[in-house]
């Protein structure tokens, strides 16, 4: 079983966001990038874990990314994984992403995609259903645990108010969230051994963007807090109720 | 044209956010001088469907497949973009939930849409379709141009305020046809919380932190949800040294709220949490370190220790509910 791993560069979480150009690009100065912790976290480690238990035979990264978002995969790599492709374009238009991985991963034969439930810097969430549409895969969203047993998969994924268990056959696309497997840490083994794994580059089909980002903003300031002690809070709970309006 | 909206409903109710979704789809097809089609998939009874006219449906179509009970991406996405082309809509509508999620990039996809997932405002029409979404988990906002002829929003639950009008609309069937390949995924065992408000749609929330001390004391966090008629939530340390479960995390790396009341009990307010709550509308935090950073994220904040602050809060808000019925 081939198992494909798409991987996303995102800002470190304890970025503080700027924008430059009149607040119409994203300003990366400054800025530490990180693997997607959801696609690190859950969909890598897991695959990492199916190809350890015999289940899959190759564990293959993509990233859609300029060589910018090499150290990115270099690190992913030192935690497991065959090989890595890089697509050589950038785009925060899902659908643009989305079809690049489809466009490579079409002709591969991949029986497993796995990625994360979604990047943390554009929360979209939309990658592993769009590509499952593109490849004509099924598609298992939110999963938090995902185990395969010969040409099918059972799935455990959150739903409306729980949970819910089910069979998937492959080939299959899966989005990865929390359960999916325990984070990892790298060894000086993994990371001495990715700096020779192939990492391919692949030019970029050509895709037109549907969406394009026109401006970004910052929400708004709050206006000072309010403070009360254990002795008025007859008086908060007044607030919440005429001021705030909330209860 | 029209604009389509998917309908969500569970087992043939429509809640609140499925309304939500029709008066959204109803306010950008006014503004396009067009009609609303809500779309219902699987079993569902007339006079439930007709409601969605109150909230601004002309149309529902209802394939009333009972195949669709169950969410399933495939199947649903085909009879969405079926409806779509019946309609000739331009604009497709749902919500960025769990079925929304699942099922609306399959039909951008399919239709070579472009998307906006987590609409946060209307399309701004003066310069396209711009529209405002949250980035960054909750850090900043984008404003999204779509610029395909077709073109796929999903409204994050809980923007707006859901007003009954006084429309109606007509039921009509819509028939699809569907192939074993659209029904890939089965459904083996379904696990549903009872009787809990479920956080993603809560109105009112409890969150509790590492200040809190242990398990143990997630007591009088749950007294004062009680009373509140609130979910409760808790901070990324609490979930990952298990003192309560992963769903109940909130933050970056958790779940995103945005509540009408978000009450933040012994929690500092890391950048990663706030991320995942400040598009709560109101936030109240309780800690005992009056230089804790959350408080200059919160419209009211009590200092002091939650063993006696959330039992005497609680009290108070019992008070107040006594007064006010």
């Amino acid at each position: 079983m081939k198992i494909l791993v798409c991987i996303s560069q995102v800002p470190d979480t304890t970025t503080k966001i700027a924008f430059s150009d009149n607040n119409t690009n994203f300003s990366t100065q400054g800025v530490t990038f990180i693997i997607n912790p959801y696609d690190e976290w859950y969909a890598l480690v897991r695959a990492l874990e199916l190809k350890e238990s015999g289940a899959a035979t190759t564990v293959n990264l993509v990233t859609v990314g300029k060589a910018d978002a090499e150290p990115v995969i270099r690190k992913a790599l030192a935690l497991g994984g065959d090989e890595a492709i890089r697509i050589d374009t950038d785009s925060n238009d899902p659908y643009v992403v989305a079809a690049q991985i489809a466009e490579y991963a079409k002709s591969e034969g991949y029986d497993l995609v796995l990625c994360g439930k979604e990047s943390i810097d554009y929360n979209n969430g939309s990658i592993g259903a769009m590509l499952a549409e593109l490849l004509d895969m099924n598609y298992v969203g939110f999963a938090s645990k995902l185990d395969i047993d010969g040409g099918a998969a059972t799935v455990k994924r959150e739903i409306e108010g729980g949970e819910e268990t089910d069979s998937a056959s492959l080939p299959l696309v899966v989005s990865c969230q929390k359960g999916m497997a325990e984070a990892r840490i790298p060894n000086m083994r993994g990371i001495m051994a990715a700096r020779t794994k192939p990492l391919k580059v692949v030019p970029a089909a050509d895709i037109q963007p549907l969406t394009t980002i026109v401006a970004y903003d910052m929400p708004p300031a709050k206006t000072g807090v309010k403070m009360f002690t254990a002795d008025n809070l007859d008086e908060l709970v007044n607030a919440l109720h005429t001021d705030a309006k909330v209860i | 044209m029209s604009v389509l909206v998917l309908a969500e409903h569970q087992q043939g109710s429509f809640k609140k956010k499925s309304f939500e979704a029709v008066q959204y789809a109803a306010g950008i097809a006014q503004a396009m001088g067009t009609t609303v089609t809500a779309l219902v998939l699987g079993n569902a009874g007339d006079s439930e469907m007709q409601q969605l006219g109150l909230y601004g449906a002309q149309k529902v179509l209802h394939v009333a497949d009972a195949k669709l009970d169950n969410l399933n991406g495939r199947a649903y996405a085909k009879a969405i973009a079926a409806a779509a082309e019946k309609e000739g809509a331009k604009v497709i509508i749902g919500l960025h939930d769990v079925t929304g999620k699942a099922v609306m990039p399959r039909v951008a996809a399919r239709l070579k849409a472009g998307m906006v997932a987590g609409a946060v405002s209307q399309p701004d029409l003066s310069k396209g379709f711009a529209i405002k979404k949250t980035v960054f988990s909750g850090k900043a906002f984008a404003h999204v141009n779509i610029n395909s002829d077709i073109k796929v929003v999903t409204l994050m639950p809980n923007t707006f305020p859901v007003k009954k009008g006084e429309g109606s609309a007509s039921v009509e069937k819509l028939d699809v046809s569907f192939e074993d390949k659209d029904f890939g995924v089965t459904v083996k065992e379904v696990n549903k919380v009872t009787g809990a408000v479920p956080l993603a749609e809560a109105e009112l929330v409890v969150s509790g932190g590492r200040g809190l001390k242990g398990p143990e004391n997630w007591g009088i966090l749950e007294n004062l949800a009680d009373s509140l008629g609130a979910a409760l939530a808790c901070s990324r340390p609490v979930a990952d040294s298990h003192w309560r479960p992963h769903h109940e995390h909130v933050g970056q790396t958790g779940g995103t709220i945005r509540p009408n009341l978000y009450i933040a009990v012994g929690i500092s307010g890391a950048i990663q949490h706030l991320a995942g709550v400040n598009g709560s509308k109101t936030i109240v935090v309780i800690n005992k370190d009056k230089d804790a950073p959350f408080f200059k994220a919160a419209d009211y904040g009590v200092e002091g220790d939650a063993m006696e602050i959330v039992p005497k809060l609680t009290e108070a808000i019992k008070k107040f509910k006594e007064s006010h019925n």
